[in-house]
């Protein structure tokens, strides 16, 4: 029976207990439903929970174990000849057992018969049913593939009354237990807390792995390249990935990555933070209901758009209108029309970053301003203050520590962010201060080292995640240091 | 002053009250949110040094029509207020009247004590910084230290006045916000409940101070507690659903008022 089968088997039985329980759960009542201790929905999901769970959590552990069992099997089952070999042709074998078995199960049974008395060839056979194979298999092939699918099928079939048996069990027991003062609520709210227990841990432990996997991969690269040279070195000159070639011939110095990224974010924050702070103040004090509840989405869509769209922007209008208009502007000054601002440059890159940070800041200060109780806006109003000056002495002076999360929050995001760079900042790793030249971040220099056929095995690949581990480290600590600032300011009106 | 004489100056100036020249002017005053129409056709006069309490059950109109004298009802979205208010014979809803010199005139101290979160030193001085009472460091002392001491708060705080604001306990803070109110040298001070927020000892010491301001300011005074009314106000106007029921004299109010539904409110029966 296949797997999908048990399981709608499983589902049923679940639904049945489900609704017998309910109906129980009401008999038991004596048509008094006061005297039930739990809602008979309790009661039905009890016993549904019951029938479910052990059957599923055994349908789970069956499904990962049982093909690891068989596999180990079938390794014994190997002749003296393979496995003498090592490792390796084994491995071979129980694949092409594997795939023998699974083009038997498409035989009929005349044909299966002609290959066990030896009248037919294997290969040939198999080869007529689409399943191919590379060699004229060992004699040994079809009976251990046999064994094989035997073993399969007792499997499963085992599965299928275990699991039948559990869900069928689980349920009787759950109906048996039900009578009026059983207190299925607690326990029902007792699995689910359990289930949202789960979810957070799947959420935490993915972080984990994700630190753990960047971090493993990280440390290998430090094991050919020194941390001192990564952290402090001035030249980024990783040379080119090739396949094997292995050995730390380039300079893989973080300085001009780590100086790209903080300079383009800083130049996008120049931009974002006064554009953003200024409509968040308008929406938050000024704008009329009807404005604001259009005003606001607009904005807001603005943070909807992919980065990979602002990068084309970047790359096509803002990029070359830049170049030419300061072309313009030279030749207008000193009659020499060469640009100054290069279509990649730091100035790119930072305004088109700049605006898709707008909504970031303005929606986070909008939140923060409009948190700024009612009672300090009226009572600076009561003492005379125009809108201004309470907006200016009192609301701001108060959301300031709130805002300034929001920035920290804001700048992590510029700090991470890729594809705009990607596209409009250039590759050059340089460290200058010139804003209309180009500088590279770390985000692009982890694509540079990732895109291609890669062999992780060289540092010039491994460095990504170092570069990885290093942006994240940054990002970790600017969020936070946002929200310990933020929960601070929360609690001053509390 | 023994106890004796001070009630019998109190009781003389209560009598006067019928000569006591009108500080603000309320003629039919009534105020719309939006659709919904909150006060109707109120006609109240506010006396010259002298605490008017506007009492009425939840929701009668009587912090509307306080909002009203300062117009701080302004800062309320689709808020109307039609009929003529005066100050002085100055008509505040007049177009040409700059609702920011009103304020300053007409000083305002709410329900739930709202200090700005600065040091105590700054909440005084907010007020005559923006309007530009004072200059000099010697002024701005000057008027922290007067404006505290009228509040009562002055002992209290003297030796903390750059400690934040929000630091002192509910009481102190109401009264660092009449402090507050009380810096900008106003000629009317209106409280929306200033004491529902705290507890019996801070409402006394409130009441003293109220009581004590009443020499130098007007106070309109917008309260929930009926003893409250009677311990320091000198007349009383009572309001329900939206229209004013009956102004009088505080004392005529709470013995023989003129309306059945002041009676019943005050003894208890609704409301």
């Amino acid at each position: 029976m296949s797997t999908s089968l048990i399981l709608l088997i499983v589902l049923i039985i679940g639904v049945t207990a489900y609704f017998v329980a309910r109906s129980r759960a009401v008999a038991s009542a004596n048509g008094k439903l006061s005297t039930l201790h739990s809602l008979p929905g309790y009661h039905g999901t009890y016993a549904a929970i019951w029938a479910l769970l052990p059957a599923f959590a055994v349908l789970c552990v069956w499904l990962v174990a049982s093909p690891v069992m068989i596999e180990k099997t079938i390794r014994e089952a190997l002749p003296e000849s393979v496995t003498s070999q090592g490792e390796a042709p084994v491995q071979l074998a129980v694949g092409q057992v594997m795939s023998v078995a699974g083009g038997l199960r498409l035989l009929s049974g005349d044909e299966l018969a002609a290959l066990t008395n030896g009248s037919a060839n294997l290969r040939e056979t198999l080869a007529a049913k689409g399943v191919p194979m590379a060699s004229e298999g060992e004699p040994y092939l079809l009976g251990t593939a046999q064994e094989y699918n035997d073993l399969k099928d007792g499997s499963q079939l085992a599965m299928t009354a275990a699991v039948i048996v559990i869900a069928l069990a689980g349920a009787v027991f759950a109906l048996r237990g039900i009578s009026a003062p059983f207190r299925a609520r607690n326990r029902v709210e007792r699995v689910m807390l359990g289930a949202l227990l789960l979810a957070s841990f799947i959420a935490i432990l993915t972080t984990v792995g994700i630190i753990g996997s960047m971090l493993s991969e990280a440390i290998r690269f430090f094991q050919s390249v020194s941390p001192s040279t990564f952290f402090f070195g001035t030249v980024w000159d990783p040379r080119f990935a090739a396949a094997g070639s292995g050995g730390a011939e380039g300079q893989f110095g973080l300085l001009p990555l780590l100086a790209g990224t903080l300079y383009i974010a800083f130049v996008a924050m120049l931009f974002a933070v006064p554009v953003g702070l200024f409509a968040a103040i308008y929406m938050a004090e000024y704008a009329r209901p009807a404005v604001r509840s259009i005003a606001k989405p607009l904005l807001e869509i603005l943070a909807g758009i992919p980065t990979i769209v602002y990068g084309f922007f970047a790359l096509i209008t803002v990029g070359p209108f830049l170049r030419d208009f300061s072309a313009e502007l030279n030749g207008l000054v000193t009659g020499n029309y060469v640009n100054f601002i290069q279509a990649q440059s730091v100035l790119t890159a930072g305004i088109v970053m700049g605006i898709m940070l707008i909504p970031f800041v303005s929606s986070l200060s909008d939140d923060i301003i409009t948190q700024v109780p009612r009672s300090l806006r009226d009572g600076s109003l009561g003492l005379g203050a125009t809108r201004s000056e309470t907006i200016k002495k009192v609301v701001l002076p108060a959301a300031l520590p709130g805002i300034v999360g929001a920035l920290l929050l804001t700048a992590s995001r510029a700090v991470g962010e890729t594809m705009i760079v990607v596209l409009a900042a250039g590759v050059a790793a340089r460290m200058q201060l010139n804003p209309f030249e180009a500088m590279t971040t770390v985000t692009v220099k982890i694509v540079n080292q990732l895109t291609g056929d890669l062999e992780f095995n060289s540092p010039q690949t491994l460095v990504a995640f170092a570069l990885g581990i290093t942006l994240f480290a940054i990002t970790l600590c600017l969020n936070i240091y946002a929200l310990y600032i933020v929960r601070k300011y929360r609690e001053q009106y509390e | 002053m023994n106890m004796m004489s001070e009630a019998a100056v109190e009781k003389a100036l209560d009598q006067k009250m019928n000569s006591v020249p009108y500080k603000m002017i309320g003629k039919d005053v009534s105020v719309y949110y939006g659709e919904k129409r909150a006060l109707f056709d109120v006609n109240l006069n506010v006396r010259e040094n002298t605490v008017t309490a506007l009492i009425g059950p939840s929701g009668c109109g009587k912090s509307t029509f306080l909002r009203t004298l300062n117009r701080m009802n302004d800062t309320i979205d689709n808020c109307r207020v039609t009929g003529k208010i005066t100050l002085d014979e100055d008509d505040i809803y007049d177009p040409n009247i700059d609702v920011v010199e009103l304020r300053a005139r007409v000083g305002m101290v709410f329900q739930k004590p709202n200090p700005f979160p600065k040091s105590i030193y700054d909440n005084v001085t907010y007020g005559p910084k923006i309007h530009g009472l004072a200059r000099t460091k010697a002024e701005f002392d000057q008027i922290v230290e007067l404006s505290l001491q009228k509040a009562g708060l002055w002992n209290e705080v003297k030796d903390r006045l750059h400690e934040p604001g929000t630091g002192l306990s509910g009481g102190q803070q109401q009264r660092l916000c009449i402090a507050r109110a009380v810096a900008v040298s106003p000629e009317v001070i209106l409280m929306d409940e200033p004491c529902s927020a705290l507890d019996p000892i801070a409402t006394a010491k409130v009441e003293e101070l109220i009581h004590e301001l009443r020499a130098n300011y007007t106070i309109v005074i917008v309260t929930h507690s009926m003893q409250q009314a009677a311990r320091v106000s000198q007349r009383t106007a009572m309001f329900h659903l939206g229209n004013l029921v009956e102004e009088n004299d505080t004392d005529k109010m709470f013995t023989n008022p003129d309306d059945q539904r002041t009676q019943d409110y005050i003894m208890g029966r609704f409301g």
